[in-house]
């Protein structure tokens, strides 16, 4: 298991301007033909961080308190990077469906297709990432330790969504109605998920939550951001361990229904 | 490093015909009918076949090897067994050495991109690094002789245009084994002979090529030895003159047509208004009567017929669209006959009538016969190639040659440099052989 492991990085490395290229191909085509060019990247973050003030707004008027700067804070850090898992897994689950004249016609390390899109994704993620921090240098946010929880925690989301990526991207190859099952979960995740909420609003039940292995992740990059209280070590380990391990089982299964691409495309 | 590039032992592919699941939607209720009733497992296996079955063979460094054999034969699965698309069900394969497929040019290229960044995209898809392709863009381009249109999205170019640009960047990946699928069938002849060219370059600097084809003419032109495969098993590997004898002797006695779905060509009659005749004096006119049979509904068919000489090079093709100026349809469970009528001005040797059932708006071939029926014209004149051009000559009287210039030698040979490539000299060998 090692053994191979090493061979399907030692692939990956030997056929890396094949990764650059791909990630490349989907940038330039996306911005290609747009007019907006570049302001795509910020579209999609900036409608999601609009949603979710308002309904920020809903609760504080409910509960006859003010909105806070800390609600604005946590609202743009949550809903920006759940913006780029989103497309990630979305793009990720159709990439070999959408190359099935490369996967049936030449041989390549496939999961390059998968891994490529969620690159590309991240390279708005990183746009738009700049954007969230000029708002949050603009409001001053002060700057605190806990903001170095922030790359890692990252680090976690993006091996999270490669994983989820990687697989529903061959799932999708076999069984064609994958894509619409994606796209219902997805439309309807962000309410099982804590990005405009937190979980400490379901009181007793927020451990339920937490299960979601994006929850405390995203529950870490919100407290992170305004110096609150991390959400749980042990929580925070669980994503942890779910993103690697989730990567790990993701490679194997794909690279062990790799040869049965080619026939079912 | 060992004397063999490629390798292949009693490789079996199998392969699922009919429904497979590929919803889950489909798949889950299935399953419970499975689980439930115990697996009909018999049933499975009814739907199982070998696409490739037992096939062995060895090719060695810096060989051509042909693989020739009817559609559906296994050479595509062959080739993408060894090209690591799909694995084989059981069986052993070995390749030494970086290996590069050829099996559909262009197969990267992205609609929206300019050549020049499908040049790289297609690059790094056959395998190059992006330092390669930098290298050699310059050379590739020259290739494919489409430096005006370099910067134009592909999505403007020609079908043509199109080709050419992805065969020019695989022709210059430099791999020690080069796979190619029926790639000369694209562009134009002058292009088709730069492939050749080049294909000839790759092969004498050292690479082992593997080339799948129709056309036998290539075949026997450019490889060493054949593989001929037949319904997945592989019939015999030989020399290229031997194991294309051996093709086109099975194909006339037998063609395998799958007569539960499609349209199909069931028989043709060559014949004039006495009845069917297989001799001829060049110049004759001749009929010929396409019987063609539809087990569902098709729309826009076309039937085309061709003719090949005694080296199955295409010299001649006609379709019933181009003539009538319309295409027809067909009703599951009908049959038509298409009358052609030719005037045989041809050479005096051997040749053959091929039939296809073509529809030309969706390049959709239906069925295809390659040695339908065999024709014999002779002539009363030795006329040498496939036309008959009704030659005569006259020789005039001797008289005294004008005195020696220092220009005339130059005039006598330019010729001389064009000659490694020129097609009546081979044509006229073949013939003169069969």
């Amino acid at each position: 298991m090692a053994g191979s492991f090493a061979g399907w990085l030692a692939e990956l490395i030997q056929r890396r301007d094949l990764l650059y290229m791909m990630t490349w191909r989907e940038i330039r085509v996306k911005y290609k033909q747009s007019v907006m060019g570049f302001l795509w990247a910020i579209l999609m973050p900036i409608v999601i961080v609009s949603a979710g003030l308002m309904l920020r707004f809903a609760y504080t008027s409910l509960s006859g308190t003010a909105l806070k700067r800390d609600d604005l804070v946590m609202v743009t850090v949550k809903a920006v990077p759940w913006a780029f898992f989103v497309s990630s897994v979305r793009f990720a689950s159709n990439s070999l469906i959408q190359n099935t004249n490369l996967v049936t016609k030449i041989y390549m390390p496939r999961e390059i297709f998968p891994i490529a899109s969620v690159l590309s994704q991240l390279m708005d993620f990183a746009i738009a990432s700049v954007v969230v921090l000029v708002v949050l240098v603009v409001v001053r946010v002060p700057v605190n330790l806990g903001q170095l929880w922030i790359p890692p925690l990252l680090l976690a989301l993006v091996l999270l969504t490669g994983a989820l990526g990687i697989f529903l991207s061959a799932a999708a190859l076999f069984f064609r109605d994958v894509k619409y099952l994606v796209e219902v979960v997805l439309t309807f995740a962000i309410f099982f998920t804590p990005v405009f909420y937190e979980v400490s609003l379901f009181g007793r039940w927020s451990n339920i939550l937490l299960l979601n292995p994006i929850a405390p992740l995203l529950e870490g990059l919100g407290a992170a951001a305004t110096g609150r209280p991390m959400p749980g070590l042990g929580w925070v380990g669980y994503s942890a361990v779910v993103a690697v391990g989730g990567l790990l089982a993701s490679l194997a299964f794909f690279k062990k229904v790799e040869p049965y691409f080619a026939e079912s495309a | 490093m060992t004397d063999v590039a490629l390798e292949m032992h009693q490789v079996y592919k199998k392969f699922k015909r009919g429904e497979i699941y590929d919803s889950l939607r489909d798949l889950i209720p299935a399953a419970t009918r499975r689980i439930l009733r115990r697996a009909p497992s018999a049933e499975l296996e009814a739907r199982e076949f070998w696409a490739v079955k037992d096939v062995s063979f060895q090719v060695r460094r810096g060989e051509a090897f042909g693989v020739i054999g009817s559609n559906g034969a296994g050479k595509s699965t062959m080739l993408k067994l060894l090209s690591g698309i799909m694995k084989p069900t059981k069986g052993r394969l070995a390749v030494h050495g970086r290996l590069s497929a050829l099996i559909e040019v262009g197969a990267g290229f992205h609609m929206d991109l300019t050549g020049r960044e499908n040049v790289f995209l297609n690059g790094t898809i056959m395998g190059m690094t992006r330092r390669e392709i930098a290298s050699r863009f310059d050379q590739i381009v020259a290739f494919s002789g489409l430096e005006e249109f370099i910067d134009t999205p592909v999505k403007r170019y020609s079908s043509g245009m199109f080709a050419r640009l992805g065969f020019s960047v695989a022709a210059h990946v430099d791999p020690d084994i080069l796979i190619v699928d029926e790639v000369l069938s694209v562009g134009d002849f002058v292009f088709q002979q730069r492939c050749m060219e080049r294909m000839n370059a790759v092969i004498r600097g050292g690479a082992t090529v593997i080339f799948v084809s129709h056309n036998l003419h290539a075949v026997a032109e450019l490889c060493d030895r054949v593989l001929l495969m037949e319904r997945g098993e592989a019939i015999s590997v030989g020399t290229a003159e031997e194991v294309i004898r051996t093709y086109l002797s099975r194909m006339e006695a037998r063609r395998v047509i799958d007569q539960s779905t499609g349209v199909y060509v069931t028989h043709i009659d060559v014949g004039d208004d006495s009845g069917p005749r297989a001799h001829y004096t060049a110049g004759e006119r001749v009929r010929v009567d396409v019987h063609v049979t539809s087990r569902g509904s098709y729309d826009r068919l076309a039937v085309v017929l061709g003719l090949k000489d005694s080296s199955m090079y295409n010299i001649f093709n006609v379709s019933s669209e181009s003539l009538t100026g319309t295409s027809f349809s067909m009703a599951p469970n009908q049959a038509v006959t298409c009358t052609f009528e030719l005037a045989l001005h041809l050479a005096p040797g051997r040749y053959q009538f091929c039939t296809w059932v073509y529809r030309y708006d969706s390049e959709t071939l239906y069925d295809h016969w390659e040695s339908a029926s065999t024709v014999f014209v002779s002539h009363e004149t030795d006329v040498r190639g496939v036309a008959n051009l009704y030659p005569a000559v006259r020789i005039g009287p001797m008289r005294a040659a004008p005195p020696l210039t220092a220009e005339m030698p130059e005039k006598v040979l330019p010729a001389a440099t064009a000659s490694g490539t020129n097609k009546p000299p081979d044509t006229t060998r073949h013939r003169a052989g069969g």
